[in-house]
């Protein structure tokens, strides 16, 4: 029984000392952020694309069948109502206000997430953050702010993208397949839409990136500096985001609802 | 205000913003590095247990000693990847423990440094790798740049490989890559992790004589980790053998050739039988093979 309780109470210090780490180290990240992004401003818009385009087709994919299904399971709810007409405004709430940033956040951390993480935990096992010391070159705003902010830029990006997707691929299956008139579709979509509702999706998906971005160069920085150790980061990446992700878009959805 | 010892006007180094950094102080001094009374453990293990030695400036100094024995640990000691439990490490007088973070960054550039296992940065090409402290410390003109680095590549063998990425380097060329790119920015100290492994006879010759030039022409001081007793001995001026946690031996290579000690004699000479275990720490052998554990 004391056992348990000394585990507990262990992995309960393990724990605030870890998230006590992680917000020293965010704050040293956020720090140079400024200095970064006006002076190396080309090392970001390389991490914008590497991010970005390593992420692009999946989101693309992903948004185009989302889109899809709303289309089916918006058509088949809404039809019992005789509202097929509104489908095009259920398929726009629910992408730019919650599956867009959740489901672009959580296809990011398994796509880009992971491949910070890994390459930046193979730099520091291969010495390079170390070699980097020695040549008197801070990785921190070399290695490390670059890749957090092209996330926190490729993001909302991302969103955007795919919701555009997503709701093409509604019209689609609704306008094309299921023969809701087109001119209904869109322009309940134009009528309802608040730019209140987009500020929402906006919102989240600046939080969304500047979490998961974080937490993947957290992850790698951190990784035991061996293969096990890497391959280990990578998949909390994933785990931790996915929880993260989850729970700040219930805050986010209370706060703003 | 933070002062270096500075291998007296041998050059001048690059970059206008450098030179009011270059106060110098303590240039009397004979010893560059002094090592006081070093302890470090890692977890339980003991690594160094009062360590002590001097290393002298403008001479090719080597560590050697068995496997694990913290040869590694110790550079990293004193370039202050990792902080001593107990003990002090002067550079050129000043205790590094007291340098803050700007002036330990000012100091790291006065040092050139060769990882183990070169430490290239594998998002860069062969010549940006070499490139790279010019780019982040200096603000020379590409055209400068590109004369340093071709120049540096030139001198190790491999101007003909700027372009490669350093995933398509054998091991042998990856060193010698690192090599260039710790001396670019013509530093005061070089130190060498194991620069000869994995070279072929003829580029270990070159990159031998190499070492020697510098130091002899520009005044380098270089700290070279090696196993190698053969090429030791033929580039260093002094050299200190680590074993247990302090200095075993000390001395040219001919004296610690021809030392009557034990230790030094085995490991000269390369003895499986000696004061050194050959075996990391394990139990007794013919109990775990026909032991107990063996079922
Ligand atoms: N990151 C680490 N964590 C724990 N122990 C370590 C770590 N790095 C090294 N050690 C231990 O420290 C000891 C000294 O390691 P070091 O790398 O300095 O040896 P070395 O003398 O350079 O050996 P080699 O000649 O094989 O390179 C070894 O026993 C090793 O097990
Ligand atoms: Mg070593």
């Amino acid at each position: 029984m004391t056992s348990v309780v000394r585990d507990l109470f262990n992995t309960s210090v393990e724990f605030v000392r870890t998230f006590g780490a992680f917000q020293l180290f965010s704050l040293r990240v956020l720090r140079h952020s400024p200095e970064v992004l006006l002076g190396r401003f080309g090392l970001v818009v390389k991490q914008v694309f590497n991010t970005g385009a390593l992420s692009l087709v999946i989101i693309m994919v992903c948004g185009l069948f989302v889109g899809g299904v709303l289309g089916l399971q918006g058509y088949s709810n809404l039809a019992r109502f005789n509202a097929e007409d509104s489908i095009g405004v259920f398929a726009a709430f629910g992408l730019i206000k919650e599956l867009g940033p959740v489901i672009t956040a959580l296809l990011f951390a398994g796509r880009a997430g992971t491949a910070l993480a890994s390459e930046i935990g193979l730099m520091k096992a291969t010495d390079q953050l170390s070699a980097m010391e020695m040549m008197a070159v801070n990785p921190v705003p070399r290695v490390l702010v670059p890749r957090f902010l092209g996330g926190v830029i490729a993001m909302p990006l991302l969103v955007a993208v795919f919701s555009m997707i997503g709701l093409f691929g509604t019209h689609l299956v609704a306008v094309e397949l299921l023969s809701v008139d087109v001119g209904a579709f869109w322009q309940q979509i134009q009528i309802t839409v608040d730019m209140e509702d987009i500020n929402e999706g906006i919102i989240k998906s600046i939080v969304f990136g500047v979490a998961a971005s974080m937490i993947a160069v957290w992850e790698g920085y951190n990784a035991v500096p061996t293969a096990e150790g890497v391959g280990r980061a990578t998949t909390r990446t994933v785990v931790i985001t996915a929880i993260a992700v989850l729970v700040f878009d219930f805050m986010i959805t209370a706060v703003m609802i | 205000m933070l002062c270096y010892a500075v291998a007296e006007g041998t050059y001048v180094r690059q970059g206008p913003q450098k030179k009011q950094t270059m106060k110098q102080l303590d240039d009397s001094s004979h010893n560059l590095i002094e090592i006081r009374n070093l302890k470090f453990s890692r977890g339980h293990r003991v690594i160094f247990k009062g360590l002590d030695l001097d290393i002298k400036r403008g001479e090719v100094t080597a560590f050697m000693g068995p496997s694990g024995t913290g040869k590694t640990t110790l550079l990293r000691l004193i370039t202050r990847q990792l902080i001593p439990e107990e003990g002090t490490i002067h550079i050129g007088g000043i205790d590094i423990a007291t340098l803050n973070m700007a002036e330990l960054y000012r100091l790291r550039q006065r040092f050139g440094m060769l990882f183990q296992n070169g430490a290239l940065l594998t998002d860069l090409n062969v010549f940006e790798n070499v490139a790279f402290p010019l780019r982040e410390h200096t603000k020379l003109t590409n055209r400068l740049i590109r004369h340093v680095v071709l120049t540096k590549l030139h001198a190790v063998g491999l101007r003909g490989a700027a372009d490669m990425l350093p995933s398509e380097l054998s091991g042998g060329m990856a060193r010698r890559v690192a090599l260039a790119r710790a001396m670019v920015m013509d530093p005061d100290i070089l130190i060498y992790d194991e620069p000869f492994v994995g070279l072929d006879p003829i580029s270990m010759g070159v990159i031998v004589r190499l070492v020697r030039r510098m130091n002899d022409t520009l005044g380098i001081t270089s700290i070279i980790v090696s196993h190698d007793v053969a090429e030791v001995s033929t580039v260093a001026d002094c050299s200190f053998l680590i074993s247990g946690g302090k200095v075993a031996a000390s001395g040219s290579p001919d004296e610690l050739r021809t030392a009557k000690s034990e230790l030094v004699r085995q490991f000269m000479h390369g003895m499986a039988d000696g004061p050194v275990a050959f075996h990391y720490q394990a139990p007794d052998y013919e109990e775990q093979l026909l032991g107990r554990d063996a079922e």
